[in-house]
């Protein structure tokens, strides 16, 4: 327990600081968020129609670019090794790094969405769920996309590779987030939306280390 | 049944066993079209689409095509990554651009099928949308393979991808259902199916079986090809560090 | 522990490194591999770790009379210091060594020791892209100070070092091995201390 506290703390470290890319991809975001009025126009009901559907598009994306260095930077400077060889089996080493990734990478994307969000047109009283669907859907979206990090170790054109391997293992995370925003604001109900969210993200937490640590083995040997 | 298939196994056995296969199943499949094609042409027009239901017996086939081979893509990657079989690793490799190639020719007629009827080029219904979202599994798979130096690292990694992908097919296909639902259409255009007849059903099933014996035809020619190539790659290897 | 290597057969990328390759490693005894570069010596480390599946042959662990399991032995016995040093370079020193000593179970104390013995103390604060190939290595090595393991794996283990240095690891290894421990080293240069060699 304690070897993967130590792992997760440090893991958190480096994806804050310097060259983590947690907060790039905020930037990533919000240039993403304000490229759409330029693209769809100012009238705000077009802008409404289509906002949270793009804040959650935005995030998907966001979340890949953060997570393109997260096994790489292990691999290349043969720290991969130390924690292949370490008192956790790889599961566990990837749980926690999906796991911090999504805190330090998600948690600010969170809360951006909402912010997103209602710059583009969408209503107020949907920015809790947006929040709490964006909170969700990035538990889903980092540990999809961890997996796809780790897939793609070794490869040329990492950053690419991983996107066309782990989007279309987005779509059913973007059909029930944005199908729960939208409906809220349609007026119909929304907690099948979410909950179908929370049960991929959750099914991710669950499976993905395991694909995630038998690429990482296969990258090793 | 098991003594068979781990007989089989052994790349020198499978060749030997399956040498005129490939010439055999692609005849077949020839006959079968021929047939196919001809029950197509002589089944009943639609009292709606009219002559344009036809394409119905392209796509539709195409559409399970794409979806078989992918279960064929998953199996034989989890043959390869658990038992470490090379020939499993060449069959989940010779099967994926077939089974790309199935979904795409799939997506085409499915674009071509509400063209006459409507004027759209593309339908965002269930189903198209449901076999995009395979063609890009296909594409990730094959994408991922390309892009990995060593041939063995690049088989094992897909193969986890696709182990991955198999898993996930049912949600996609599920999640897509909902965001139909979702999203009631605003009008009635829909890529219906006709109402099933056995007029219809029968060119349809022959159409189905033709191209699941092309596709075997296809793909035991392709991994004899794959088996044929690797062997030459280890005699120049041998050859190079033997000088 | 006893390291024991039988007929093993090693492939990278298709072509068969080596093959039929057996040695063992007493308690207390140094191994030094040599070989032309290439020839699959950080290969065959790697696979005594666990990391590599070798083609043919056998690795055992040994304790005593007994057998170990292997996934154990890898665990909890053996240091596999590449020659890359894994040392993140936004992080300081401190934070990297003491990250690397806990992740192999030393404690606080050990871990401060381990500062004493390598002379690390002027080099915590700084962040590890700012020190040199020799001072990374040592700090590296705090590891295997910090927590003591049966058998030290070591590819290169002493190149960016200087004279000075290579002779005080050279001291650190002896005591290792007089305590019971063994080492296996892929060099090109002679090792400090005495050692059977193992040609690849």
């Amino acid at each position: 327990m304690s070897g993967f506290l130590t792992l997760y703390r440090r893991e958190l470290d480096l994806a804050w600081g310097r060259g983590g890319g947690a907060l790039l991809a905020c930037g990533f975001y919000a240039c993403v968020a304000a490229l759409v009025p330029l693209a769809v126009g100012p009238d705000p009901e077009r802008l409404a129609a289509v906002g949270p559907g793009v804040a959650w598009i935005a995030l998907a994306l966001s979340t890949l670019l953060s997570l393109e260095r997260l096994y790489e930077r292990d691999f290349e400077d043969g720290g991969l090794d130390l924690l292949a060889l370490g008192p956790i089996p790889l599961e566990a080493v990837a749980l926690a790094k999906g796991l911090a990734q999504w805190t330090a990478g998600s948690l600010p994307l969170a809360l951006a969405t909402p912010v997103a969000a209602l710059l583009l047109g969408g209503a107020p009283q949907a920015l809790p769920l947006t929040f709490a669907a964006a909170l969700l859907g990035g538990l889903g979206f980092s540990f999809v996309g961890s997996m796809g990090a780790a897939l793609a170790l070794g490869a040329r054109r990492g950053g690419v590779l991983i996107a066309v391997v782990v989007l279309p293992l987005f779509c059913p995370l973007v059909i029930f987030g944005a199908g729960a925003i939208e409906a809220f604001a349609a007026g119909m109900n929304w907690t099948p939306g979410l909950a179908f969210l929370g049960a991929y993200s959750l099914a991710a937490v669950a499976l993905t280390p395991f694909a995630a640590a038998a690429a990482v083995r296969n990258a090793l040997s | 049944m098991p003594r068979l298939m781990f007989g089989l196994a052994n790349p020198q056995k499978f060749m030997s066993a399956t040498r005129r296969l490939p010439a055999v199943l692609g005849v077949a499949a020839a006959l079968m079209f021929a047939v196919g094609v001809w029950l197509s042409f002589t089944a009943p027009e639609d009292y709606q689409q009219g002559d344009t239901v036809r394409i119905m017996f392209v796509h539709v086939p195409a559409a399970w095509l794409g979806l078989m081979v992918y279960s064929i893509l998953g199996v034989s990657s989890f043959f390869a990554l658990v038992f470490r079989h090379a020939l499993a690793d060449a069959a989940a490799r010779a099967a994926a651009p077939l089974g790309a190639g199935f979904t795409f020719l799939a997506l085409v007629t499915g674009s071509l099928w509400g063209r006459p009827m409507w004027g759209t080029w593309w339908e965002w219904d269930a189903r198209l949308t449901s076999v995009l979202v395979l063609f890009l599994f296909y594409l990730g798979y094959m994408a991922l393979r390309a892009s990995i130096d060593d041939e063995q690292k690049a088989g094992r990694a897909a193969a986890v991808l696709a182990l991955v992908g198999l898993v996930n097919l049912p949600i996609v296909h599920f999640s897509v259902d909902w965001w139909n639902t979702l999203h009631q259409p605003s009008s009635v255009l829909r890529l219906g199916k006709p109402t099933m007849t056995a007029d219809l059903l029968t060119p349809l099933l022959v159409m189905g079986v033709a191209y699941m014996v092309l596709f075997f035809a296809l793909w035991i020619a392709s991994i004899h090809a794959e088996i044929r190539q690797r062997r030459a790659n280890a005699l120049v290897l041998k050859a190079a560090n033997a000088a | 522990m006893r390291l024991i290597v039988e007929n093993l057969a090693v492939a990278r990328g298709g072509r068969r490194l080596f093959e039929g390759l057996g040695f063992a490693a007493e308690p207390g005894e140094a191994v030094a591999l040599t070989g032309a570069n290439g020839s699959g010596k950080t290969s065959l480390l790697r696979a005594i770790a666990g990391l590599i599946r070798p083609e043919d042959g056998h690795i055992r662990f040994e304790d005593g009379h007994s057998g170990l399991e292997a996934d154990e032995a890898r665990a909890s016995r053996l240091h596999l210091m590449g020659h890359q040093d894994g040392l993140k370079p936004t992080r300081t020193a401190r934070e990297e060594l003491a990250f690397q000593a806990r992740w192999c179970g030393a404690p606080e104390a050990a871990i401060a020791e381990a500062v004493g013995t390598l002379e690390l103390q002027p080099l915590l604060a700084l962040e590890t892209r700012k020190l040199s190939a020799g001072q990374k290595r040592r700090l590296a090595l705090g590891r295997l100070v910090a927590a003591p393991r049966a058998l030290w794996l070591m590819d290169e283990p002493l190149a960016p070092l200087d004279a000075r240095w290579r002779e005080r690891i050279g001291a650190l290894m002896a005591a290792h091995l007089a305590g019971g421990g063994s080492i296996l080293a892929a060099v090109h240069d002679p090792l400090p201390i005495p050692a059977r060699g193992v040609s690849l």
